[in-house]
């Protein structure tokens, strides 16, 4: 089936037009044409806008701010982006990856949104026309946001660390996906934690009784014992063809661990 | 349906077509512009028989609109040989036994080709991770990737 696609320069002439039924946001199209493809009737319009605003990739003195449209590839190979360049890797295939936007990453549902994980454990901000949001409050109400998502922006965190476990490799659905954002106190001690985790939930969720319990606790085996306890805390796993529920509460644990300790 | 008009290059030359708003690259180049070398496996962006290449980045033209490329530069597998002497890669497939049914092939040619235009003496993990995307259900990989490590080497700027 065919959908007539509106191009606007701007993003506030692109966000009226979505306003009408039926229509919805292109970005790199992997996830909306696919659905179409499908025959999924509920899109009947697609809407972009062009500003360059959109496309651009801005790092400075540790603040980081990506434009909606800029793809996976995109910050794969951003020199100033290295740690976040495997939660971008983590996304489909190399021509997936030179599709698949980070605004579009958002509104992903599970088993996909890998990126949307890295940057809730980043405590990104999701900015719209209407100005910014935080990233959890964000993804709870994305079901009914219509505007335009313009940019992610979030503080460098040398701590970030990302694991997607997939049974296909190299490329591959995630199993799970978690990040981990920690610091930690001169003695070792774990003084903050942000532990975002994928496919635990319909769409990305924090781990926060694994967080909680990891605060004052050391990176050992027997310090993180009881995050680990807690990771299932207040999950509600997918099950699809990759993993059932059941297998994805069960290894999580294990995969947690073995991101914390590496 | 509104038609729109696209303008592109493919492989060299310049088309201009006006088509219905919402049609992808895959139907436009096949159904429109007679380019039937990319192949449309699935639809969904999980085979990778109709992977194009794009300004010299690969695209699944099934996931595209045609309208979104316009000015824009399309190499497709048709587009490879010259003068009729198949290019090296093509060349390869048929060497090494990389194409059976030959449905996959076009797309991993694109996905090769693309590997071998930035790393033009790839590992067998480059490769690997290259056509990571590009599902064959005949051939078992490995004649594919003996081809794309053979057409490297067959290139005369990676002679030691
Ligand atoms: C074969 C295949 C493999 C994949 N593998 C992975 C994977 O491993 N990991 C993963 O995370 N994902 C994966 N995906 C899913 C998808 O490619 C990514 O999630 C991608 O980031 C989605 O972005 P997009 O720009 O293509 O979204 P689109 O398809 O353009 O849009 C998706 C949704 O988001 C909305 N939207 C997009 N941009 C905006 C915006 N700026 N403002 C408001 N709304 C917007 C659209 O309206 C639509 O509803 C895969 C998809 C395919 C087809
Ligand atoms: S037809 Fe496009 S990926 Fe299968
Ligand atoms: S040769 Fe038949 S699918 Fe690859």
């Amino acid at each position: 089936m065919a959908l007539a696609l509106q191009t606007f320069s701007t993003v506030k002439d692109a966000d009226a037009a979505l306003k009408s039924a039926g229509t919805r946001y292109l970005g790199g199209g992997t996830l909306v044409v696919r659905a179409a493809n499908e025959g999924d009737v509920s899109v009947s319009g697609l809407v972009r806008s062009t500003d360059p605003a959109l496309s651009a990739i801005a790092v400075s003195r540790g603040k980081v701010r990506i434009g909606a449209s800029v793809t996976m590839a995109e910050i794969a190979r951003h020199p100033e982006l290295g740690t976040l360049a495997k939660a971008a890797r983590a996304v489909g295939g190399p021509a997936i990856r030179n599709m698949a936007t980070v605004g579009g990453n958002l509104f992903a549902p599970a088993p996909y949104g890998d990126f949307a994980v890295a940057l809730l454990a980043l405590d990104a901000t999701v900015g719209t026309d209407e100005g910014e949001t935080p990233i959890e409050t964000f993804l709870a109400g994305r079901d009914d946001s219509r505007a335009i998502v313009t940019s992610v922006s979030f503080t460098k965190a040398d701590s970030f660390r990302f694991l997607k476990v997939s049974r296909v490799k190299p490329k591959g659905v995630a199993v799970l996906s978690i990040a981990v954002v920690l610091e930690q106190a001169g003695d070792g001690t774990v003084s903050s934690a942000r532990i975002a985790l994928g496919c635990m939930a319909d769409r990305p969720m924090r781990a926060k009784a694994a967080e909680k319990a990891l605060l004052g606790r050391t990176l050992d085996p027997h310090g993180i014992a009881a995050a680990l306890a807690a990771a299932t805390k207040g999950t509600a796993p997918i099950t699809d063809p990759i993993a059932s529920a059941w297998y994805r509460a069960e290894v999580l644990p294990v995969h947690l661990g073995r991101l914390l300790l590496s | 349906m509104a038609k729109v008009p696209v303008q592109f290059t493919l492989n060299g030359s310049e088309k201009a077509e006006f088509i219905d708003s919402g049609t992808t690259l895959l139907n436009a180049l096949r159904d429109k512009i007679g380019d039937t070398s990319p192949k449309g496996g699935c639809h969904q962006g999980t085979c990778g028989a109709c992977s194009v290449i794009i300004d010299g980045e690969l695209r699944l033209s099934c996931l595209m609109l045609a309208e979104t490329c316009n000015g824009a530069t399309i190499t497709t597998t048709s587009g490879l040989a010259v003068g009729g002497v198949l290019h090296p890669l093509q060349r390869a497939f048929l060497d090494t036994f990389a194409t059976q049914c030959g449905f996959c092939t076009p797309g991993m040619i694109m996905a090769a080709k693309v590997l071998l235009d930035h790393t033009p003496n790839p590992s067998r993990e480059d490769v690997v991770e290259a056509l990571s995307g590009n599902i064959c259900r005949c051939t078992g990989y490995e004649p594919i990737i003996r081809a794309v490590l053979a057409a490297a080497r067959a290139n005369p700027q990676n002679a030691a």
